[in-house]
């Protein structure tokens, strides 16, 4: 495990508010490995990745590739919009709604990893319990986190933990991923507030 | 968004986020045991119905269950509005109870508009009068959107009684902002003088085309939206007979093989199946009719949400 290169701030514009934790060679190795992790502790039980959009998703096909190529079995996807069960609707203007897409075959006695990229106050994975719920009854659910940065509001931890990074409240931690944002990285800002 | 009162009130950005709310909850909705949503948990919608309604009132009740809100419905039949209570004093009785929202429909154009001002509550036009009904275009529109993928440069033909038709107006608004081209074929005694300006907005709108012959419209167009001929509306005779204004606008299956491959076919219900439409017509696979109904569960769910679910606007 590498430190964080900490030098060179992300984003052209502006002062270097931002500071870079991970590279995108570090973020690659550390998804490796929680893929090795999973494989350790769930093989050779079938497992169903349901990433949390948006950055959960992306994540969860980077996983499902590297076990797959790692030897275990080839997990099956799915994607699972948390907003409307969030419990803090009614504090920010409306939400877009994002996509839900699960196994067809349902969630019944299956186990099943969520997989989101930061792990913060907990709020989300708890509305994602709450939402798979309705799905069916899962034999067991997992969470595999990029990235743990405390503060929890409530009594959760995560199963699969990329990198622990303290952080202050008035910080924010973003993970940048190809996907979404053309680049791998995981960097930490001054809170806009 | 506070009120949901006219499609012509929408921007074409908040149209486009409803359309895709109501997809995005259709979709996972979908092959759920369980159709349940906690979102709107503790919320109270009353349907207030000064009008006979199946598939509205209905609509909105199953789509604030759906989200767990509390739905209470109110027609004038059955309550104090027969007594002689005003619409003021009903609203605001209401309101005093809790209500959060109140879905109203009423035979006066403008009830909505008149609601929104004196109660403290959101407000959603379920119909008022001939003038606007808002949650019919956004399905319809969803409806189209679902069929053709996009309703930008689509031509869609309305056709009969544009004069009495909330349905038309509320269309012709979202049609036009959403970038489609509306033409209008009806008996020109149910055509509104200056109706061909309606499409006429800022910052952007076309004219809409007036026709009278329905043959001559159908080909070159994505979507033809038949209307009931609206006889509680109609004090007068606007055409001959029934018979007569079947032969000239009504849906035939003759007619419908003159519209292009994709074209789908619209009716808002309640059907009047021999007179706008053939049986045929409705019953065929280019009928999206079905599809409409179960399209404004969802996007009555989505303007539920958009009103309901966020952070209250600081008026």
């Amino acid at each position: 495990m590498s430190s964080p290169s900490g030098t060179g701030a992300v984003g052209e514009a502006g002062p270097p508010r931002q500071r870079e934790l991970l590279s995108a060679a570090d973020v690659t190795r550390i998804v490796a490995r929680m893929a090795h992790q999973i494989i350790e502790r769930t093989a050779p039980e079938p497992v169903v990745l349901v990433g949390i959009p948006t950055r959960g998703v992306p994540l969860a096909h980077r996983l499902a590739d590297r076990i797959r190529e790692f030897g275990g079995s080839s997990p099956r996807l799915g994607t699972l919009d948390i907003t409307l069960y969030r419990d803090d609707l009614r504090r920010r203007p409306t939400r877009a709604l994002q996509t839900t897409e699960l196994p067809a075959d349902g969630l019944d006695d299956v186990l099943v990893v969520l997989v989101d990229d930061v792990l913060y106050s907990g709020r989300t994975v708890a509305a994602a319990l709450d939402a798979l719920r309705e799905y069916g009854r899962p034999r067991a659910v997992q969470l595999a986190v990029l990235v743990d940065r405390g503060h929890r509001e409530l009594p959760l931890r995560a199963d699969y933990v990329g990198k622990n990074l303290p952080t202050s409240r008035d910080e924010e931690v973003g993970v940048l991923l190809v996907e979404t944002d053309g680049t791998d990285a995981v960097v930490i800002r001054r809170s806009q507030r | 968004m506070r009120h949901l009162l006219s499609a012509a009130d929408l921007p074409r950005e908040a149209a486009t986020a409803l359309l895709d709310t109501a997809e995005a909850l259709k979709r996972s909705l979908l092959g759920r045991e369980v159709r349940k949503l906690p979102t709107l948990r503790g919320r109270t919608v009353v349907t207030l119905f000064y009008e006979q309604s199946t598939r509205t009132r209905a609509s909105f009740e199953i789509a604030g269950k759906w989200m767990s809100a509390d739905v209470v419905n109110i027609s004038a039949g059955d309550s104090s509005v027969g007594k002689g209570e005003s619409l003021r004093d009903t609203a605001f009785t209401l309101a005093a109870m809790g209500a959060d929202c109140v879905v109203i429909r009423h035979p006066a154009s403008g009830a909505a508009h008149r609601l929104a001002d004196w109660v403290p509550t959101h407000v959603i036009n379920a119909g008022d009068g001939s003038h606007q009904h808002p949650t019919q275009a956004l399905l319809d529109a969803a409806t189209l959107r679902d069929r053709l993928g996009t309703l930008n440069g689509r031509t869609v033909t309305i056709v009969g009684d544009v004069l009495h038709s909330r349905v038309a107006r509320s269309n012709i608004d979202l049609l036009i902002t959403l970038g489609a081209r509306v033409r209008l074929v009806a008996p020109p005694t149910l055509l509104p003088c200056g109706v061909e300006n309606w499409g006429l907005r800022e910052p952007r709108g076309w004219p809409v085309t007036v026709g009278y012959d329905l043959d001559a419209a159908l080909s070159g167009t994505d979507a033809v939206m038949m209307l009931r001929v609206q006889a509680e509306r109609m004090r007068g005779q606007f055409f001959p007979s029934a018979r007569e204004y079947s032969i000239n606008y009504g849906l035939t299956e003759a007619r419908m093989a003159l519209l292009p491959e994709h074209a789908v076919v619209l009716h808002p219900g309640p059907m009047l199946r021999g007179m706008e439409i053939a049986h045929s017509v409705a019953d065929s696979p280019r009928a999206a009719i079905t599809e409409q109904v179960r399209n404004g569960v969802h996007v009555r769910m989505a303007v539920l949400y958009h009103l309901l679910a966020a952070q209250e606007e600081q008026a």
